[in-house]
């Protein structure tokens, strides 16, 4: 598809430029001669007013190639609670804005191609019609309306973050350049920290003192139970970075300085999504690229590529330094059970200051 | 037509007009005279838009073929580029200055600073501007502000490179990233002269439009063009300041030790110091011109398409009045919805819904100018002109790119397209490529006036149509890849396999962006040769009724060598017929501003 597209494309490319070089030939005929040649004739302006048409209808081709080549591109469905209403808005105002791109861009390439100059045509002195602008500013009045209004309903919903019963407190902390993730442990909630008690192996600057942050536990991987809100907190160590889970809707900001928080509740397995239609077909593209790219490598004497298997991802989405575009953290979501036995891996904060010590 | 100049020179003999001695300094390099420090603008703003897309150009060929020797970088970057293969730093710092050209020095200075100098006073019909000694000064700071930024690509440790947006702590701590070094110093520096610079421009252009415009130019009778200028200017005079005391508070952080906007701060092995600060609080200041900034840079580029689609329409502006009203609208809008950059900041979600809705509201007004548009081309006598096509194309990229802002200014849709390629695709057609392409068109329209020479119409249209083209074949499938999650701002996306699928649309993004760039060398090519050896222009080539085309072709230092003409009615007597359905000049399809109302003529009541 893609092949296809950039095929059509450079097509577009070539029959522009050898029509340009034929309005370049035009332009040496004698008229040219005088101030005057600079200056669009009849000729012209029936040549640009076809352009104008040959244009929109090759932009349209272009917007319905995009749609149906890049169908792919768009993220599969939500593994998330309010996902499915995110993308339901998402899809309405998709709808609605290109059904106002596909008309308004007829009648304005439309209206250049129709009235385009003529000598003895006389243009209609046309300056002012009250109730056509009444109109034209209603319409999108009651349109944006009806989309902010839903829009604002979903975000009051999405950012109230004590809206769950029992959820599970997390905190994921950002720095120059990788994520930790801090579980609260049995008594669900986050010991005080600051990076000013970053020492050691108190890597995440936890306060010793504050009896909730004993229990507390830190990984490198961020395992969510299915079904379960969860509230993020979100911390960072140096500079602003931006928490992303493209796959279940969520981004919010680590300010250095402040806690900022994000809730959702993860709806699909890890497992689950892997196997959607959707995600195999994709994974399937995926590794055909990098089979390809592998042999490239190989016989240029590089290492090949490993297979792709998709998991969740957490990326950074704030300008962050140097290595910005590679901070990432793999997010597993599992059963109730499976999440339980990894929790059980994992060291709490009093055991790592103990072993730290010996 | 002979006629309708000779009229003018007729009325009274108000203001008497010397001419003093000039050298080749006080005409071409100090000079007060508004027409040139314009082409000053003008010059200087193409320079640095030919840097500014050549460092595009760089980004894209390292997107499209991540971490690949290239001889061009080895060439071009040469320490940045060991073996060629381009360095993450660098890739930042070119993201970062290649915005902050384009957005303040190519489509502020460059557009606004041309076009407002070139057309206030010949529009209005004044002598010069206001202060021209201040409007000298003004383009000089200009200059030493883009002399600076260009020297900050020569450090040590490389220039900013923390995102035009210059979000602290990572552009205030220089252990952050080597950019934030030097680098960053000479950027504040840069944008501090470039403040001082814009805001004694722009309070030069409202005193001009408010107390210097000729007898009958009643504000109702303006031109919209000069309207654009006049309230951006104003916007420019609002918000400027703003940032202006960010980057000055920045500069403390930086330099004094003061926590306006750091807190908590472990980096590299070591706790800084301040404490209390708030990156946040920058981030409200930084948008608060931000935002407005869009519409520095958008409102002269509908001006001057407004002025070109009327006059090449052969029709009046439809609804002047609206117009009006919208860029009124749109001015003081701008200045409340700067927080729809800021939804997922970590400010309150309150906030969040009220930007929301001021968002909505800007929308209106801007939708109002779109079809406005539209209507005023409706049988029309279309001239189709560079000019006119670089207009249309305006039009074109405005409702595109303005249309995704409905998802990016929904707080709740903005969640997550928010720093993805989605913005970079938004933000690109709807400003960049808008006022881009207001400025191309303005080039065009003004040229005549502005060398007294034509440019040649068919490289004109060559380069419309290859720029049309490329830029929506950069700039619309760039859409799809951020749906797809592609964060902004990657030195690549190789490290995440789920993005590999994207990697031809990023390739044939490149494609589009080098035949687009080169295309440009079309114009550059057709301005320079046109200044030269162009065709000499007739006085009046577009048969239009603004004032500036009734000086008479000599470029003099108070515009008209006589007196200057009064107005007798709007701009946009364009076919007006009297009842009889006959032109109000008989065989003429215009009726200049100058022109008194002819017997049984009622005024447009517009
Ligand atoms: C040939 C035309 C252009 C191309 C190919 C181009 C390409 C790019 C690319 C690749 C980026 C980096 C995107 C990212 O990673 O965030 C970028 C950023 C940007 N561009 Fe352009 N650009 C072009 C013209 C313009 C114009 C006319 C403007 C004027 C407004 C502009 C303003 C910006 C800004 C403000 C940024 C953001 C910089 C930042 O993230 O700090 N660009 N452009
Ligand atoms: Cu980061
Ligand atoms: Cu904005």
């Amino acid at each position: 598809m893609t092949a296809f597209l950039i095929i059509l494309i450079a097509a577009l490319f070539v029959i522009a430029l050898w029509q340009i070089s034929k309005i370049v030939q035009l332009g040496k005929s004698p008229e040219a001669n005088g101030a005057d040649g600079e200056i669009a004739n009849d000729a012209d302006n029936n040549r640009q007013g076809k352009y104008m048409l040959y244009f929109v209808i090759a932009m349209y081709v272009m917007m319905i190639a995009c749609f149906i080549g890049y169908q792919d591109y768009f993220l599969p469905d939500a593994a998330s609670a309010h996902g499915a209403e995110y993308d339901s808005l998402l899809l309405l105002t998709t709808v609605v804005i290109m059904i106002v791109q596909f008309l308004t861009q007829a009648l304005l390439h439309w209206f250049s191609y129709k009235y385009r100059g003529r000598k003895g045509q006389k243009a209609l002195f046309y300056a002012d019609n009250d109730r056509l602008e009444f109109i034209w500013t209603a319409i999108p009045v009651v349109v944006l309306a009806g989309l902010i209004l839903w829009g604002l309903f979903s975000w009051n919903d999405i950012m109230d973050v004590d809206k769950h019963e029992d959820p599970l407190v997390v905190e994921v902390y950002a720095y120059q350049f990788g994520w930790k993730v801090r579980y609260s442990g049995a008594d669900n909630t986050l010991g005080d920290a600051n990076v000013r008690f970053i020492e050691g192996a108190n890597i995440l600057g936890i306060d010793p003192t504050d009896a909730d942050g004993k229990d507390d536990m830190v990984a490198t991987e961020l395992h969510l139970p299915v079904n379960r809100p969860v509230v993020f907190n979100f911390r960072s160590q140096d500079v602003l970075h931006s928490a992303y889970m493209p796959h279940f809707r969520a981004q919010m900001n680590v300010v250095p300085g402040m806690v900022t928080k994000f809730s959702f509740t993860p709806t699909v397995t890890s497992e689950d999504y892997k196997s959607t239609e959707f995600m195999t077909e994709k994974v399937r593209k995926i590794n055909e690229i990098r089979r390809q790219k592998s042999k490239e490598l190989e016989a240029a004497g590089d290492v090949a590529l490993d297979p792709y298997e998709f998991e969740y991802y957490l990326l950074c989405n704030k300008i962050c330094g140097a290595s910005h575009y590679n901070m990432q953290m793999k997010i597993v979501v599992e059963s109730e059970e499976d999440y339980n036995k990894w929790l059980e891996t994992q060291t709490t904060f009093e055991t790592t200051l103990a072993n730290a010590e010996n | 037509m002979g006629q309708v100049i000779a009229a003018a020179t007729e009325h009274g003999h108000d203001d008497g007009h010397h001419h003093h001695k000039e050298t080749f300094v006080t005409k071409y390099i100090f000079s007060t005279d508004h027409k040139m420090i314009a082409k000053q603008y003008l010059i200087t703003g193409l320079i640095m838009g030919a840097i500014g897309i050549l460092m595009s150009v760089l980004m894209r060929m390292q997107i499209a073929n991540p971490e690949q020797p290239n001889v061009i970088f080895e060439a071009l970057l040469g320490k940045w580029a060991p073996g060629g293969v381009m360095d993450p730093n660098i890739y930042l710092a070119l993201v970062t200055i290649h915005g902050t050209i384009m957005v303040f020095f190519v489509l502020t200075a460059g557009l606004s600073g041309t076009f407002s100098n070139f057309l206030i006073p010949l529009q209005i019909g004044a002598r010069d501007m206001a202060s021209g000694f201040l409007n000298m000064v003004s383009y000089w700071l200009f200059f030493l502000s883009s002399a600076i930024m260009i020297s900050s690509l020569f450090v040590e440790l490389g220039p900013a490179a923390a995102g035009w947006t210059i979000y602290p702590p990572l552009s205030a701590v220089a252990k952050a990233m080597p950019g934030s070094g030097m680098g960053m110093t000479l950027w504040l520096v840069s944008m501090a002269i470039f403040i001082a610079s814009s805001l004694l421009g722009s309070l030069n252009y409202v005193v001009t439009v408010i107390n210097m415009r000729t007898k009958g130019m009643s504000m109702t009778r303006l031109p919209l063009t000069i309207w654009a200028f006049f309230v951006t200017a104003i916007i420019g005079v609002v918000s400027f300041p703003v940032l202006f005391a960010a980057a000055l508070l920045l500069i403390m952080d930086r330099s004094f030790g003061t926590s306006f906007f750091l807190s908590d701060i472990y980096i590299k092995g070591e706790v800084l110091a301040h404490q209390g600060g708030s990156p946040v609080l920058f981030e409200h200041l930084f948008w608060f011109l931000g935002h407005p900034e869009v519409y520095i840079v958008l409102l002269p580029a509908l001006g001057i398409t407004s002025e070109i689609i009327a006059t090449n329409s052969r029709k009046p502006i439809f609804g002047y009045r609206a117009m009006v009203a919208s860029i009124l609208a749109i001015a003081f809008l701008s200045t409340i919805v700067w927080g729809h950059h800021m939804f997922v900041s970590g400010m309150n979600p309150f906030l969040g819904s009220v930007f929301t809705f001021t968002t909505l509201l800007i929308a209106i007004p801007s939708a109002v100018k779109a079809f406005n548009y539209i209507t005023t081309l409706w049988k029309g006598n279309l001239q189709l002109n560079p000019a006119m096509l670089f207009s249309i194309g305006l039009v074109s990229t405005f409702i595109t790119g303005g249309l995704t802002g409905i998802i990016l200014g929904d707080s709740t849709l903005d969640i997550n397209v928010h720093d993805t390629y989605f913005v970079v695709a938004h933000f690109h057609l709807v400003m960049g490529i808008s006022a881009l392409y207001g400025l191309f068109a303005g080039v065009y329209h003004w040229f005549p006036k502005m060398f007294n020479k034509m440019m040649n119409k068919n490289l004109g249209y060559a380069h419309f149509w290859l720029t049309a083209i490329g830029a929506y074949g950069v700039f619309f499938p760039m859409h799809f890849i951020g749906m797809a999650g592609l964060p902004r701002r990657y030195y690549t996306n190789t490290n995440f396999p789920y993005f590999d699928d994207l990697a031809d649309t990023n390739q044939l993004i490149t494609y589009f962006a080098i035949a687009t760039a080169l295309a440009q060398l079309i114009f550059v090519y057709n301005f320079v040769k046109s200044i030269f050896y162009g065709k000499k222009a007739p006085a009046n080539p577009w048969k239009s009724n603004t004032l500036e085309w009734t000086t008479g072709d000599k470029h003099i230092h108070g515009n008209w060598d006589g007196p200057i003409p009064h107005v007798h009615r709007w701009a946009y007597d364009y076919s007006k017929v009297n009842e009889n359905g006959e032109y109000v000049i008989p065989g003429q399809d215009y009726t200049p501003q100058h022109i008194p109302l002819q017997d049984g003529e009622e005024e447009m009541n517009h």
